[in-house]
């Protein structure tokens, strides 16, 4: 019989280099200048500097442009469905709490087909990393308006114009319970390592936004405008402060800027430990036996 | 107190919902089972939580019971909406107990022998009226001869907990009850008949077998949303699974409940979810990615009425569309059904072995009526089960997750092996796992992925043929699945016993359909007949679809299974 799972509490390690963590089987995917480049320039950090042994890594996907990241990532990954990337990494997790889970998506993965996972990813503090990568359209369809583009964004499917209100994916997994939510510009790969570094060393869901200019479909979100919007947070922001986090978000949002850098942070129990503890309360795998529950069933 | 033994004698309870009939039921079910008699229960209740009609029926034998019997022989009725809904069933012999005085002043067809019982009056003036239920039960055990000592048992053993008061008020009811029916004159021939001996034997619900199955078969992960009537498998894995130091996880939705499954799959665990026909239509993407990816899954589907919400809390097997076919593009998996409780424990281990060989998901279809239904099986030995698991990797030479072998399986890795990399996706791939959209590589691949299936063929028992020994060309024979076995089973012993010459076929591979084993049977019988209890004769379909056999499609679909009777009848009228 199979050990008994035990929470995850630290990575298998080994030292590599970002470029030891790139896997060159796969032929580049993204446009030229696309922002999931730098997405991947700072989750290639990151791993380098954790340490994560790949072969203990697994990198989840959905459906999309962004959704293709695990492809160049050197570790175990799926590429799965659209709007199911969450609730794969967390079969895989809580299967295997020894390993580090990396799911990357995009705004229309994570918040439209795949909107109705994520307040339980973020409720059950599932132990895994999610890396948003928001370009504020769908791209791999050619253009359409995402629940993140602008209102005013003329797109394929709405030739006129949007009618709809965008929402905040760092509003909506603070109020779902994430506990760890983090925003940077995708362009910015230091930032962007920093946070993937943290939110995977974080013990439960952490979730970072990487905003990600889509040259071929936004000509709203450009770099340029990502770059020039983009306010790194005061420092003296308390980042376990969730009522301060969301006021960071909102008066950035009237204003027109975009907060960056960790906004919230908080500790509580992950699944994978209180299902550990569980496991321990029921009297532990090692007094197992199948014979004393079939004996239940006696008449 | 006088009457013939009958070996084989149905109770049907009928309340409202809260009234204790479901204990009622529960408990002569196990102090039948516990006395060494088969037991074989039939339940319906209410889509709605609050009041409603709820009924329990019990059959019991000294014989080995495949179903739950034509109608009853005895009906207890605890009030006048009971009594009505079975007043139609009422025939010359019927022995009816029921409330009186009570709410409602029946009045007894000629022929039916009535016993009424002060049951609330006696319970009230006890000052225990929820204990109604004890007294109809005294009254039934002394009327009928059920083993009473093994009821007193069980009393005592489930109310143990609630204190020996509770015990003490509950039993006393029970004398009581049986005090109030010693004084009637008892006029019907019904009783229970003595049990040739005592077997060691468990007694579960068709959902709790699947359970217990799936911890025989090595169950790792489960993931499960609710959902009337397959709840229960949940429930009880819930309760064990983390004994043995596995997960199981409530998901947000059907969607999510089989992406976890698939993740944990890939993860290198054995996993499942369990649901009803609307979960599992909501599962259709995923599992031809699990087809596509080639990742082990189990997915039971408890089938219900449809279609859409349709009779949620009622019979019927018309899922078999949906579980061969539910997906988009071509994609493929293992289809298993059940008959009876016993297979409900084998063929859940059966489907974690056929999924862990042949990496896909294996669906097994069970029924509204098996799943509630409690029966008798002999108490199993875990160890006497071969468990399979999946092929991995030897760690030699170059690793290819896909790679093209001669059976099409290729060995998996799990997560933390060194040079066993790869990536599962729904997207077209080459060996390495990297995608790929050249025509002789998709055809290649899809190639594979078919012909591991037919190897499966080979990993199930032949379908049962059953034939009187030596007996030729059979005037018709009855191909039956799911739990309309049983019911085949004993229509063609009382049809023998008429002598006609009749045989029947039960396949529990259902995709890939054994169709050689079909054809062979056909070719024994002059016509077939294919009972089933849904509209469009979806099993008469594909074994049309599939073999050269043109089977009369027998279908009903009012919520309620087949009784032996109308299939009886339905041979004679054919042979008429």
């Amino acid at each position: 019989m199979n050990a008994p799972l035990q929470p995850h509490t630290h990575f298998h390690k080994v030292e590599l280099k970002p470029k030891d963590y790139k896997d060159e089987a796969t032929p580049s995917f993204w446009c030229a200048g696309c922002g999931h480049y730098g997405v991947l320039t700072g989750l290639l950090r990151a791993l380098s500097e954790i340490g994560v042994d790949p072969n203990f890594l697994v990198s989840v996907s959905g459906i999309g442009c962004s959704s293709r990241l695990p492809y160049f990532v050197n570790s175990y990954k799926m590429h799965t469905l659209h709007g199911r990337a969450g609730p794969v990494a967390t079969g895989v997790h809580l299967a295997r709490p020894d390993l580090a889970v990396v799911v990357s998506g995009g705004d229309g993965d994570g918040f439209s087909i795949g909107g109705g996972h994520m307040p339980h990813l973020a409720r059950k503090n599932i132990n895994v990393t999610y890396i948003l990568m928001d370009n504020h359209v769908y791209g791999l369809t050619k253009g359409q308006c995402s629940p993140t583009s602008r209102e005013e964004m003329k797109a394929a499917v709405t030739p006129y114009g949007g009618m709809e209100e965008p929402l905040d994916p760092i509003l909506y997994m603070l109020t779902y319970g994430a506990t760890y939510v983090a925003q940077a510009f995708a362009g910015n790969a230091k930032l962007g390592a920093q946070l993937i570094k943290e939110g995977m060393e974080h013990k439960g869901f952490a979730f970072i936004n990487l905003l990600s200019q889509c040259p071929s479909f936004n000509e709203l979100d450009t770099a340029v405008a990502f770059r020039n919007a983009c306010d790194q947070v005061d420092p003296a922001h308390d980042v376990s402060d969730l009522a301060a986090a969301m006021q960071v978000v909102n008066a950035a949002k009237k204003a027109c800027r975009i907060p960056t850098g960790l906004l919230y942070r908080t500790e509580r129990p992950t699944l994978d430990q209180r299902m550990a503890e569980l496991v321990k309360r029921v009297g532990g795998y090692k007094d197992y036996d199948l014979r004393k529950i079939i004996d239940l069933a006696r008449p | 107190m006088q009457g013939t033994t009958k070996n084989d004698l149905i109770v049907r309870i009928g309340g409202e919902g809260g009234e204790g009939v479901i204990s009622v039921g529960d408990f002569i079910t196990q102090a039948c089972a516990h006395a060494g008699l088969d037991v074989y229960t039939f339940k319906t209740f209410p889509a709605e939580i609050k009041g409603g009609y709820a009924m329990y029926q019990v059959r019991a034998s000294t014989e080995h019971l495949y179903n739950q019997g034509d109608i009853f022989d005895v009906l207890c009725a605890f009030n006048g909406e009971a009594y009505n809904m079975n007043r139609a069933f009422l025939r010359p012999g019927t022995a009816v107990v029921y409330d009186s005085p009570g709410d409602f002043d029946p009045e007894i067809p000629p022929g039916v022998h009535a016993y009424p019982i002060p049951m609330t009056h006696t319970a009230k003036e006890m000052m225990n009226p929820r204990a109604k239920n004890m007294v109809a039960m005294g009254a039934l055990s002394i009327l009928f001869n059920i083993p009473v000592e093994s009821l007193r048992e069980v009393i005592s053993a489930k109310f143990t907990r609630k204190g020996e008061d509770v015990v003490k008020g509950n039993l006393a009811a029970f004398e009581r009850g049986r005090e109030l029916a010693t004084a009637l004159q008892k006029t019907d021939p019904w009783t229970i008949g003595s049990p040739k001996s005592k077997q060691d034997v468990i007694v579960m619900s068709g959902n709790n077998a699947i359970g217990l199955g799936a911890l025989i078969a090595g169950l790792d992960f489960f993931s499960a949303y609710p959902i009337t009537p397959a709840t229960e498998v949940a429930i009880y894995v819930a309760k064990h699974l983390p004994k043995r130091g596995g997960t199981l996880i409530q998901a947000e939705d059907e969607i999510a409940s089989i992406s976890q499954v698939v993740g944990a799959s890939y993860a290198g665990k054995k996993a499942m979810t369990s649901t009803s026909g609307p979960g599992l239509a909501l599962m259709s993407e995923m599992l031809g990615m699990a087809f596509m990816a080639e990742l082990p899954c189990v997915v039971v589907d408890v089938q219900r009425g449809g279609p859409s919400t349709g009779l949620p809390t009622k019979h019927e097997q018309s899922d078999l569309f949906l579980a061969i076919h539910g997906a988009h593009g071509d994609a493929g998996r293992i289809v298993l059904s059940v008959e009876n409780v016993q297979d409900c424990i084998d063929l859940t281990v059966l489907a974690f072995n056929l999924a862990e060989k042949y990496q896909c998901p294996v669906i097994l279809l069970s029924d509204g009526s098996l799943a509630f239904s409690t029966q008798n099986v002999p108490y199993p030995d875990p160890d006497s089960y071969t468990l399979v698991e999946r092929a991995r990797w030897d760690g030699e030479g170059e690793y290819h997750r896909y790679r093209l072998t001669e059976n099409g399986i290729s060995p998996m890795t799990d997560p933390g092996t060194p040079g066993g990399m790869h990536i599962a996706t729904g997207l077209e791939h080459n060996e390495a796992g990297l995608p790929s959209y050249t025509s002789a590589n998709h055809e290649a691949m899809q190639a594979k992925r078919f012909r591991k299936l037919k190897g499966v063929v080979n990993d199930v028992a032949p379908a049962e043929v059953d034939a009187v020994h030596g007996a030729g060309i059979a005037d018709i024979g009855i191909i039956a699945w799911g739990s309309t076995i049983g019911v085949v089973r004993e229509a063609l012993q009382r049809l023998r016993a008429e002598g006609y010459s009749v045989k029947g076929f039960y396949p529990k591979l259902l995709n890939p359909l054994p169709a050689q084993q079909f054809e062979a049977f056909g070719a024994s019988c002059k016509r077939l007949l294919l009972p089933e209890v849904n509209f469009q004769g979806q099993l008469a379909h594909f074994v049309r679809a599939e073999t050269s056999l043109r089977p009369e499609s027998y279908t009903i679909c009012g919520g309620m299974p087949f009784t032996p009777e109308m299939i009886v009848n339905k041979v004679k009228e054919i042979l008429a």
